[in-house]
Formats: C-alpha cells, structure tokens, sequence
C-alpha cells in the first residue's frame, strides 16, 4: 500500500508542474502586449515610450520568461496569483467567492446523478434485454447525444414558461441564507444532474452486469442467499467500484459543464468569470481560473486512486 | 489483388467478374455496408443520417432558400411558415416562405441552419481527422519506442487531459483568439490527448506479437514495422474512436460558438444560433431555440448511434463499456 501511494503521490506533482507551464505558456502565447492594452483602454492611444516601459515594469512583463513563471509560481504558493488586468484587483479576490458556488453546483449536481443514475443502471443490468432496460438504454444514449447547453435552455425556458421561475440576481451564501442558496442553485444543478446521468447509468449498467457474471454471484445464489443479499451485499458492492473511479473524470466533465450552465442561468461562478475573462482578454484571470480547474480535477483524481487503492487491494498489488 | 499499372490491360478485354479492382472494392465495401445494416440496423441509420448531414455541407448553400445573413426588418421573429409579402423588406426574396421562422434580424432559420452545417461539419471532420491520426501516431511511436519517450508523451497526455476538456478548449482559444480555426486547433489538440492513449494502449499489445519481432528480425526500421505492421492492427480502434468523437466535435463546437468564443457571431452556426434564442429571444419564439436545438441533437445521436454500433463490431472488448 504504501509503495503504491508514494508511486502515485510522486506522479501528482510533475503533472502540477507541468500544467502550471502549459497554462503559463499558453497565456503567453497570445499576441499583443497588455501593457499597450492597458494604455489604450485609458482613454486616448497616445503614450510615450517611457510610460510603456513603466507599465511592462509595473506588470512585470520586462523580464525573461522564466522569471516571470518562477515568480507566478513562487506568489501561488503564498495565494498570490497577481492582478486582474481589467478589474485592478488581485486575481484571488475575485476568484475566491467564486469558488464555492461553482463547487456547490457540481457536488449537487453529482448526488443528484448519482440518486437518478444508481438505480436506473442497476435495475437496467438486473432486468437485462428487458422492456425497462431498452427504454433505459435508450434513453441514456439519446440523453449523451443531448448537449448540455440545450437541455440548460430547455429548462430554463420551462422553469420560465411553466413555473414563472426566473434566475434570480445576486446570490446568497451557503452559510448564512441556505434556504435561499438551495433555491438558487438547485436548478442548475439538476440540468447539469440531468446531463450527467447518462454517463453515470451507463458506467453503472455495464459494471453490474459484469460483475452478475461472476464465479462469486453463482456461488451466492447457489448457497441459497436471498436475492436482494446476493444482488446488495455481493454485486452491488463490487460493481460501486468502477462507478466510484470514474468519480473525478465525471467531475471534469461537471465542472466544464458549469461554464456552460452558468451562463445559461446567470451563476455568478468559476465558469461564468472564465468566459467574462476571456472577452476581457484579462489574462492573469484566465491563468487563475484554469489553473483552480485543473488542480482541482487532478487532486480528485489523485483522492480516487488513493482511496480506490485502499478499498480494493487488487489495484495496489497489481 | 491486381495493381493499378495492370488496369489498361483489362480494360480492352471484356471484364469478367472480380477482375477490376474498382469493383471489387466497390462490391466488397457494398457487402461490408449491407452486412452492417443487417447486423446493426440503429447504427447504420444513424450512419445514413450523418452522411446526409455531411452532404449538407456542398448541398446546404445550394438549396438554402434565402442570403443566411440577409435581414428582414419587418419579418423579426417571423413564425415558421410566414410569407415574405411585403415588396420592400423582401426584394429578391418576396414570396419566398420563412418554413422555419426567422430570427432577431429576419434572417431566414431554414438558409442558417444550411449553411451552418458547412462549419459545424467541416469542423468536426477536419478536427477528428487530423486530431485523431496526429494522436494514433505519436500513440504508436510511444508505444513502439518506449522508455524515456513513452514517459514523456505519456506524461504530457495526462497532463492535458485533467484539464476539463470546454475549459482547456476556451484557454485554447483565449490564447489564439476567438476563429473558426482556432476551435479545430483545440479540438484536435483534445482529440490527441485522446486518441494517443487509446491508440497505444492497443500498440503495445500489437507490439509483442510475433509478427512484429519477424519484421524487426528481417531488418524492418521503425517507420516500417509502425507503418506496415502496426497502424493496420490498429485501425478498428482508431475508427471507433474517431466515429465516437465525431458527435463529440459537434458538441463542443457549438458549444463554443454557443459561448461566443466560437466563430463570430454574425456567420451561421448552429450553436451561435442557440445562445441568440438562449440569450434574450426565448419569449418571443421557441422556434429559434427548437430548431438548432433539434438538428445539433440529431447530428450527435445519429453519429453516436453509428459509433455505438461499430464498436460492437469491430471492437468486442469494449462491447457494453460507456
């Protein structure tokens, strides 16, 4: 166990690393100076040499690449991602309240899946070429097929339509009005849930019905066990595992989704202040939010192996 | 099989069946197809339609109706089957019918949706094939070369892919700048990450087979034995994965346009035309959000199908995996 921990944690930080260097030095790809972007956006274009020298200074744009990359990564590690070009503020200040709500979202978004999905895959895989399963099947191949952004205009066009229910301003924390926070956030979640469990019913399906297979369900039944302890604590619990690692990819994919989502509902979130970022060519901005992405999604990535190592002993000896 | 340079003796004897390889192929592909239909019905269904939707893109211009970008002041939101009849707003069009409506500008939805398969189409095939080859063969390389390399490409690919895919896709693009182009650089540059893997993993396999280790005994070198021997054995992976993706390149595609991040939001693409009746139009008239809605989910269901059903064909271990 411990070997296979220490192989896997060693693999998380090249990978950190090397994301930290793509990230940068896509950002640095993007022709035109900021500094002149800045000037201009001030007003008239004039500006001497002098004040563009300033400015590069200011931004610390003058120095070798490298330096600047060091720099970025020596000011991350203290929770320093430098200055939101267009709004003149540090980086983490914006990006932190934004955080948890594009958190929030994808974790309601994976209960709720995962509640709709679970049963949908097991019953599908138990009643195999059944009514209910080709329906199922159906349905999850047609629900991958839909993206997510028309099931997200789908449903707010009902929620307005039908139930006079609009995105609402602001937004409401967690802590202080949960009531409200629900309201706000329970339907994005649920487009996004809605999108997501076809993946998950299917993943679901296709271990449960692998593992109905097995030498160990014959051998349950054949002992005599009830159908509902053969089906529980023999299949079920051993088809959770591939179900369970395919957690931080379904992760990626939620909170990609999000990006979508909210803007579709007007979520003042991660995703929402990528894009604003984007059509603001404020890149220190989009260096931030990508990088919160992608750590993320490699950390839980890193959580899952680890704990999957732990729970199943054939990953870490094999 | 007959070589090409022996043809034009063939062709002054009357041929006799199986003699012309033109027809053989043809006969056999025709065999492969119907064998296909046979066995996979929804699959080859699905394949027809996203073959219609690639005619789409020399046919759509052609028989779109109406100039995609041409307004009509007074036909804003026009419900589908409305007549241009006023003589001033129409011009060159008066009399012609709005079958789909028309959105915030007039601008005809049928003639937009046509033309909009021209780059949401284009896009896909281009992106899936350059993406998935480039990925098939730095997959092989890696998996034929090992050690050092295999590491560092491998690790490259990881590192990619934990980027969630619509936002490595939009660093993309803010990095190059918001093009028609710039979303085929990203998704052929996701499309790599993927393809790379799953080619090796099947590389390696093909790898430590003995006909292989023939090829490297007789003197092959290693363009040769990645060439000749491997890329063929690796071929009903690569068209599973690259069917799989198509729909997937339609998906982000329009998502990005949908983002406005995609191709300027003037020209017709399908998911651009979604995020105009996402954005403000949506009481007005559902019409302009079930249309695009409806044909990106048809071109992605249908391929899908076809991608379903070809990798139980061609790929049986992978049969029931999502």
């Amino acid at each position: 166990m411990r070997q296979y921990v220490v192989k896997r944690v060693l693999l998380y930080f090249p990978t950190l690393v090397l994301i930290s260097v793509l990230v940068f030095l896509l950002m640095r790809v993007i022709p035109g100076d900021p500094a002149i972007q800045l000037l201009a956006a001030g007003g008239d274009a004039s500006y001497t040499e002098e004040e563009l020298a300033e400015k590069r200074a200011d931004l610390g744009i003058d120095r070798p690449i490298p330096v600047q990359y060091v720099d970025w990564i020596w000011g991350m590690l203290r929770g320093d991602l430098g200055l939101a070009l267009y709004y003149q503020r540090p980086v983490v200040e914006e990006l932190s309240p934004r955080i948890p709500i594009t958190f929030e979202i994808a974790f309601l978004a994976m209960i709720i899946s995962i509640i709709l999905a679970v049963p949908l895959g097991i019953v599908s895989a138990i009643t195999q070429d059944s009514l209910f399963d080709y329906i199922g099947r159906g349905f999850t191949i047609f629900g991958i097929s839909v993206p997510i952004f028309v099931t997200g205009i789908v449903s707010i066009y009902i929620l307005a339509r039908v139930f006079n229910w609009l995105p609402p301003f602001g937004y409401a924390k967690l802590w202080e009005a949960p009531w409200e926070n629900l309201q706000q956030i329970f339907f994005p979640a649920l487009t996004l849930a809605i999108f997501q469990m076809n993946f998950t019913a299917r993943v679901t399906r296709s271990a449960m019905l692998e593992v109905l297979r097995e030498d160990y369900i014959r051998t349950a039944h054949s002992k005599g066990l009830r159908e509902r302890v053969v089906l529980v604590r023999h299949a079920l619990k051993n088809a959770l595992l591939p179900i369970f690692g395919v957690a931080g990819w379904s992760l990626a994919i939620l909170l990609g989704g999000s990006v979508i989502i909210e803007q579709i509902f007007v979520v003042p979130g991660l995703g929402r202040l990528l894009i604003e970022s984007i059509l603001q060519r404020d890149y220190n901005l989009v260096q931030g939010v990508v990088m919160v992405f992608s750590v993320t999604v490699l950390t839980v990535n890193l959580m899952v192996d680890l704990a999957l190592a732990w729970i199943d002993p054939r990953i870490r000896y094999g | 099989m007959v070589s090409p340079a022996e043809q034009p003796r063939a062709a002054d004897t009357p041929l006799q069946e199986g003699q012309n390889p033109v027809a053989n192929a043809a006969r056999a592909t025709g065999k492969a197809v119907r064998e296909f239909y046979r066995r996979k019905r929804l699959g080859a269904i699905g394949g027809f339609i996203f073959l219609v939707l690639i005619l789409l893109i020399p046919i759509g211009p052609a028989v779109a109706p109406f100039d995609p970008y041409s307004p009509h002041g007074q036909f804003k939101y026009a419900g589908p089957g409305t007549v241009c009849n006023s003589e001033s707003a129409c011009r060159e069009n008066f009399g012609k019918t709005f079958w789909l409506g028309a959105d915030q500008l007039g601008r005809d939805t049928l003639s937009r949706l046509l033309h909009g398969a021209q780059i949401s189409m284009r896009v896909a095939i281009i992106s899936v094939l350059v993406g998935v080859t480039a990925g098939a063969l730095i997959g092989m390389a890696s998996a034929y070369f090992g050690g050092v390399i295999d590491l560092v490409i491998q690790r490259l690919l990881d590192t990619l892919m934990s980027i969630p895919v619509i936002i490595l896709a939009l660093a993309i693009v803010a990095a190059f700048g918001a093009s028609v182009t710039n979303v085929i650089l990203a998704l052929v540059i996701i499309f790599i990450t993927g393809s790379g893997r799953v080619i090796r993993a099947q590389a390696m396999a093909v790898r430590e087979t003995d006909y292989v280790l023939a090829a490297t005994a007789v003197g092959a070198g290693p363009v040769r034995i990645i060439m000749r021997h491997i890329a063929p054995n690796c071929a009903a992976p690569y068209i599973v994965f690259a069917t799989a993706n198509l729909g997937y390149a339609v998906v982000v595609e329009a998502a990005l346009s949908f983002l406005g991040v995609g191709a300027p939001p003037d020209d017709p693409t399908w998911g651009g035309m979604l995020a105009v009746a996402g954005n403000n139009f949506i009481e007005v008239s559902p019409w302009l959000l079930l249309f695009p809605g409806l044909v990106i989910c048809i071109a992605v269901f249908s391929v899908n199908l076809l991608g379903d059903a070809l990798r139980d064909v061609l790929d049986p271990r992978l049969r029931g995996a999502t």
